[in-house]
């Protein structure tokens, strides 16, 4: 064997051998943390469902239900929130895709009656400092017992009734975009029954 | 701790800090530093992934053809940065949303590989931890400061804590990202003078 | 029209340097002069795009089907340095005077954390295959045109008189800002 074949040999050995270790070591670290990643992400929607809905004692996650939209395009989950065995409110995730850094996601919480009670904003690639203030009170309590089906729902520049973030229009319009995709879904399930 | 030791935990501070003197690993620095809490946390972040990097480069040197150690270093320094990302998403989830994209960008931050290649390779375990650490911190405090800067102009906070009433509006501009770049220059500038007046 | 929206966003909306902060390395290291910033610019844009059709292909018909989608930093990364690799010894013997004019941009562009990132961004998207290509394409024009601005105005800078405290990286920090408030004004155009 010449020096040269030797030298080939001895790179592709090292750098053979560093991968195989970096995969081991990969996966298990990936093996230990795959559980409580799933968990931080469940634990994270719970709180956000236990933010928007009533006081409830039931588990929604357990009595989860998949619902569409009537156009059948969207699958989202829904999560009723039971106190007592009875239905005082309940939780749907839904998203829009027309945020100002393209894709937002949100748990809606509603009262029985179709009146929007709050929301929570799980993922967005909105501007900090702008489109981010949609997650908080300012923006949000204006939401609280607003209802859709009496009111305009788009934001005054539409000529709807809520108020847009300063600076923020179009991530305000995601968030409606996003919660009417919600109610959509609900009515379409409600009828559909 | 000798003379050699304690110059090479400090030089990534202040001689040659990254954010300020060296201009290295921008992305992140310009990226992520809307809040100091998050400019915090991929520093640290950073920092975590450099230890890691540097020593098991500074173990492994040795055993590396001199012509394939650029890619090896790749390599290493990638499985890094992907534990540390598992184990932010598994542990420190609202800081992994935040920090996003930018955390397996960590892989191509130019100080991990800068350092593995100019120090690591040819120092002892010992020595390449000190200069990560010392690196690390320097990175670090050039992000939080950086961090801080642009949250108690742009939000009127620090840390969270807001210190504006609510109908106060604050240069909104210094969260955004041209106001990224301002304030970089404008904490140079001050980094500048003030080694100058030393 | 999702692919003119993908083009238009990428380009001058979400521009990657001015407002996403990807690729600042080269954009502030070799943007003294407009030639070398163009030579970068195409260096970026072959790459970029070659890059994200192979990292996708890889992702889709390896990591994604075996469940190694948590080795996706480790093996983009590794895809990415063996293309420029691939692409700058083809480049030599194909075309040299391509490569005399991309040569020396080609492994800088391995540490560019743009390429990574848009690869990573396209599988994070969950764009198609088209998809991809366009959003890595525009990306790379928006890098391109936001350097070769940058690096006209900074040939200007060269004959003006700076105040000394400004001089160097500070006053290239502020004009990079003011570019990317100008490019502010495209905000909501996709909207």
């Amino acid at each position: 064997m010449t020096k040269n074949h030797q030298m080939f040999f001895k790179m592709l050995f090292t750098l053979t051998v560093i991968a195989v270790l970096s995969a081991l070591v990969l996966s298990h670290v990936y093996n230990l943390t795959k559980e409580p990643i799933a968990k931080a992400k469940d634990n994270r929607e719970l709180e956000a469902i236990s933010e928007v809905v009533s006081e409830f004692d039931n588990d929604p996650f357990a009595e989860k239900m998949i619902i569409s939209t009537t156009d059948k395009k969207d699958k989202l989950e829904f999560f009723p929130a039971r106190k007592n065995g009875v239905i005082n409110s309940f939780a749907i995730k839904t998203y829009s895709n027309s945020g100002f850094g393209g894709r937002l996601e949100m748990i809606v919480g509603f009262y029985i009656d179709g009146a929007i009670k709050s929301f929570k904003i799980t993922q967005h690639q909105e501007t900090p400092g702008l489109g981010s203030k949609a997650d908080e009170p300012k923006f949000k309590q204006q939401f609280d017992g607003f209802n859709p089906s009496k009111h305009k729902f788009k934001v005054r520049q539409d000529g709807g009734e809520i108020d847009a973030i300063t600076a923020a229009t179009i991530t305000s319009r995601a968030v409606i975009d996003a919660i009417t995709r919600a109610i959509n879904a609900y009515h379409n399930f409600n009828t559909g029954k | 701790m000798n003379k050699n030791s304690y110059a090479n935990l400090t030089r990534g501070i202040i001689k040659e800090n990254p954010t300020f003197v060296m201009l290295l690993g921008m992305c992140p620095t310009l990226g992520v530093t809307t809040s100091a809490l998050n400019g915090l946390g991929m520093g640290l972040a950073t920092l975590f992934v450099l230890i890691l990097s540097n020593s098991l480069i500074s173990i492994i040197k040795g055993f590396i053809p001199p012509m394939v150690r650029i890619p090896a270093y790749i390599v290493v320094i990638a499985s890094c940065v992907t534990v540390i990302e598992l184990l932010m998403a598994a542990y420190l989830p609202t800081l992994h949303s935040a920090l996003g994209i930018f955390i397996p960008l960590i892989v191509v931050n130019c100080i991990i590989l800068g350092r593995a290649e100019a120090f690591a390779s040819k120092h002892g375990l010992w020595q390449s931890i000190l200069d990560a650490v010392g690196m690390g911190i320097g990175f670090t405090i050039g992000l939080t400061l950086l961090g801080i800067t642009r949250e108690i102009l742009g939000n009127g906070s620090i840390f969270n804590y807001s210190f504006i009433s609510d109908s106060a509006s604050p240069l909104l501009l210094f969260i955004m990202p041209p106001g990224a770049f301002l304030a970089l220059a404008g904490l140079i500038i001050a980094f500048n003078k003030l080694r100058e007046g030393k | 029209m999702a692919y003119l929206m993908i083009f238009i966003s990428a380009i001058f909306v979400n521009n990657i340097v001015l407002s996403q902060f990807l690729g600042i390395c080269p954009f502030l290291g070799v943007s003294k002069k407009i030639s070398t910033a163009v030579g970068m610019g195409f260096a970026v844009m072959f790459v970029m795009t070659l890059s994200t059709i192979v990292t996708f292909l890889v992702y889709y018909s390896f990591l994604q089907p075996y469940n190694l989608t948590f080795m996706i930093t480790v093996t983009f990364i590794l895809v990415i340095a063996a293309l420029v690799q691939m692409v700058e010894i083809i480049l030599k013997k194909a075309s040299p005077a391509l490569y005399e004019a991309l040569g020396i941009f080609l492994p800088l562009i391995t540490t560019n954390c743009a390429v990574l990132g848009i690869a990573i961004l396209t599988i994070q998207k969950n764009y198609t295959l088209i998809a991809g290509v366009c959003y890595a394409l525009a990306s790379a024009i928006g890098f391109t045109l936001a350097i070769v601005i940058f690096a006209g105005i900074r040939e200007r800078l060269a004959y003006t008189k700076i105040p000394a405290s400004l001089q160097g990286t500070p006053i290239a920090l502020i004009t990079a800002g003011l570019l990317s408030m100008a490019f502010m004004g495209f905000a909501g155009i996709g909207n």
